[in-house]
């Protein structure tokens, strides 16, 4: 007996755009579902934020540098909203789509591989983030954040902050063996990297090494991108700053992958 | 029935560390018949499920799922494959339309076709009336037929059953088998594991029974029974002591026996010129070859 070879299609490429367009209109589909839920965590808890350190430390800071206190904290904001809505997302989504709902093993016997998941898991969280992580920004408008145009580029600042961290949080998912290792990196890596992103204080407090440090944080980066946005553009700075970003997304999409074939396919 | 084979696997080895899932397993399914996979929990029929998709890659061997090699060109293999898998995967917060609309992005169904193809699903399905609710709201029957039906919504050519009625009571079983018949009669070629004897008796055109991660005995479920278990079989009820008797005397007379739990079955009786013990007479079936053929014991 032959195997039949006459009528075989042909052989598929890779990243191909149905594949990655059919998980995302799943992800579409189902965000109709628990939109509310997941819109109320990434924005409600930075939001918090802003108000606690906006009133509280306000009153104590009116200024920071050349800003008034709300300015700093309404800007500094938005990488707290990125990482809440990106990082975190990915990290319990992935791996409860993977360990419960076995979402990806229905995915994987479609025609997609592991590459174009994860490739689009992290665009959709991406642009997810680049709504929820405008969110605390327009609540500081109401607190006296003035708005200006070049904040019409935080959407996209947003978006590329949050695919690194979506990757990110794919890539801890990828590599955890259950919920509990979470708790390692949100206490050694998210929480300090969240604290010194010049969020909420600024790092020329820091020690000399710290700062030097936080040049390497991608929230940093983001952080000074916002108020680039807002408060003036540094031309060659900001381009290096989106060029760490980009990077920062890149290595951790690949990691991401890695990471996610090592666990889906045996 | 064409000459042409859907699955072709030579050789094919799987392990997973000191474990060997799959150990040299030899497959031919041909286009437009129904092969069943059974064995016994642990026999590799998971395993070889997942390495006909890709999802686990063989150690050795080749594979060839609808003329593709794996896993190289599995992608292309699987566009073509229908997949409904052991454990339900559906997502819950969805209605049954919302979830076989996902699938039919997944599969790459053309705009224009969609709906036609998630028509088509839902009727196969006998799920029409369930459209909207969702999937959280259905029982485990009809989750079932949905997990099959989305494995259909792009009219596949190949569709794999894994363990497809595990769990469930059997006026549920037999709707199922209603809809996996119907899928038969259309033609297109199914590759069913499950370890439940009588649903590939019924269903499979022929059967591959597999042990420790290789196939111990391939063909038509009728010839199985006839080569390995002969016509007729005598059931010998008792107690256990009894029972070893006649066993032991059985086989001492070089009959073949295997034990059901509360009897024993004495095989092959119709050739036994008077050896044969008193007891049931019954056809032999697919479950005496099986017992025969994958032990007695559970390792």
């Amino acid at each position: 007996m032959a195997v039949r070879s006459t009528s075989r299609g042909p052989t598929l490429g890779r990243l191909e755009r149905p594949a990655i367009t059919g998980v995302l209109v799943r992800e579409i589909v189902n965000f109709s579902s628990y939109w509310r839920s997941s819109t109320f965590s990434s924005t409600v808890e930075p939001t918090i934020y802003l108000l606690a350190f906006g009133f509280g430390f306000g009153s104590l800071v009116s200024r920071v540098g050349n800003y008034d206190y709300v300015e700093f904290v309404g800007t500094g904001i938005v990488a707290t909203a990125v990482l809440f809505s990106s990082a975190f997302p990915a990290m319990f989504g992935t791996f409860v789509k993977y360990k419960f709902q076995r979402t990806y093993d229905a995915i994987l016997a479609a025609p997609v591989d592991t590459e174009e998941l994860v490739t689009a898991e992290a665009l959709w969280i991406a642009t997810r983030t680049s709504v929820f992580g405008c969110v605390p920004m327009l609540v500081a408008f109401l607190f006296g954040l003035d708005p200006a145009w070049g904040m019409l580029a935080v959407p996209f600042i947003a978006f590329v902050s949050g695919f690194g961290w979506a990757c990110f949080g794919i890539s801890i998912a990828g590599f955890a063996k259950s919920f509990e290792n979470f708790n390692y990196v949100v206490s050694a890596v998210l929480t300090p990297l969240f604290l010194v992103a010049g969020t909420f204080f600024p790092i020329s407090e820091l020690p000399e090494w710290a700062q030097i440090l936080a040049n390497l944080n991608p929230l940093y980066q983001c952080v000074e991108l916002v108020r680039s946005a807002a408060f003036g553009w540094e031309g060659w700075l900001d381009l290096a700053r989106l060029g760490v970003l980009v990077a920062f997304g890149l290595v951790m999409w690949r990691i991401a992958i890695h990471a996610m074939t090592r666990k889906l396919v045996d | 029935m064409s000459d042409q084979l859907a699955i072709r696997l030579r050789g094919v080895v799987k392990r997973y560390g000191p474990i060997t899932a799959v150990a040299g397993l030899d497959l031919d399914v041909p286009e437009g018949t129904c092969v069943g996979l059974l064995g016994p929990n642990g026999a590799g029929k998971s395993t070889t499920m997942r390495l006909l998709t890709a999802q686990a890659i063989a150690d050795e061997g080749k594979l060839e799922v609808l003329g593709f090699r794996l896993p190289e060109e599995s992608k292309a293999a699987r566009a073509q494959c229908g997949v409904s898998p052991q454990l339900d995967n559906l997502d819950v917060t969805l209605t049954v339309e919302q979830n076989l609309l996902v699938f039919t992005h997944l599969y790459r169904i053309g705009r224009a076709d969609r709906g036609a193809a998630i028509e088509r699903a839902l009727q196969m399905a006998n799920l029409v009336d369930r459209r909207d609710t969702r999937v959280d709201k259905l029982s485990g029957g009809m989750r079932r037929r949905l997990l099959i039906a989305r494995a259909l919504v792009h009219r596949p050519r190949l569709v794999l059953l894994d363990e497809p009625t595990v769990g469930l009571d059997p006026q549920v079983r037999q709707e199922l088998w209603a809809l996996i018949d119907a899928l038969r009669a259309e033609g297109t070629t199914i590759l069913m594991s499950t370890h439940y004897i009588e649903e590939a008796e019924r269903l499979a055109d022929t059967v591959l029974i597999m042990s420790h991660g290789s196939a111990v005995a391939a063909g038509p479920p009728a010839q199985l029974v006839a080569k390995h278990a002969g016509r007729e079989a005598v059931e010998v009820y008792g107690p256990p002591a009894k029972l070893a008797e006649t066993e032991r005397a059985c086989q001492a007379a070089g009959l073949l026996t295997r034990r059901t739990g509360t009897s024993v079955s004495v095989l092959g009786v119709e050739d036994a010129d008077g050896r044969a013990p008193e007891g049931e007479r019954r056809p032999a079936n697919l479950e005496d070859v099986f017992v025969l053929l994958t032990g007695e014991e559970i390792d």
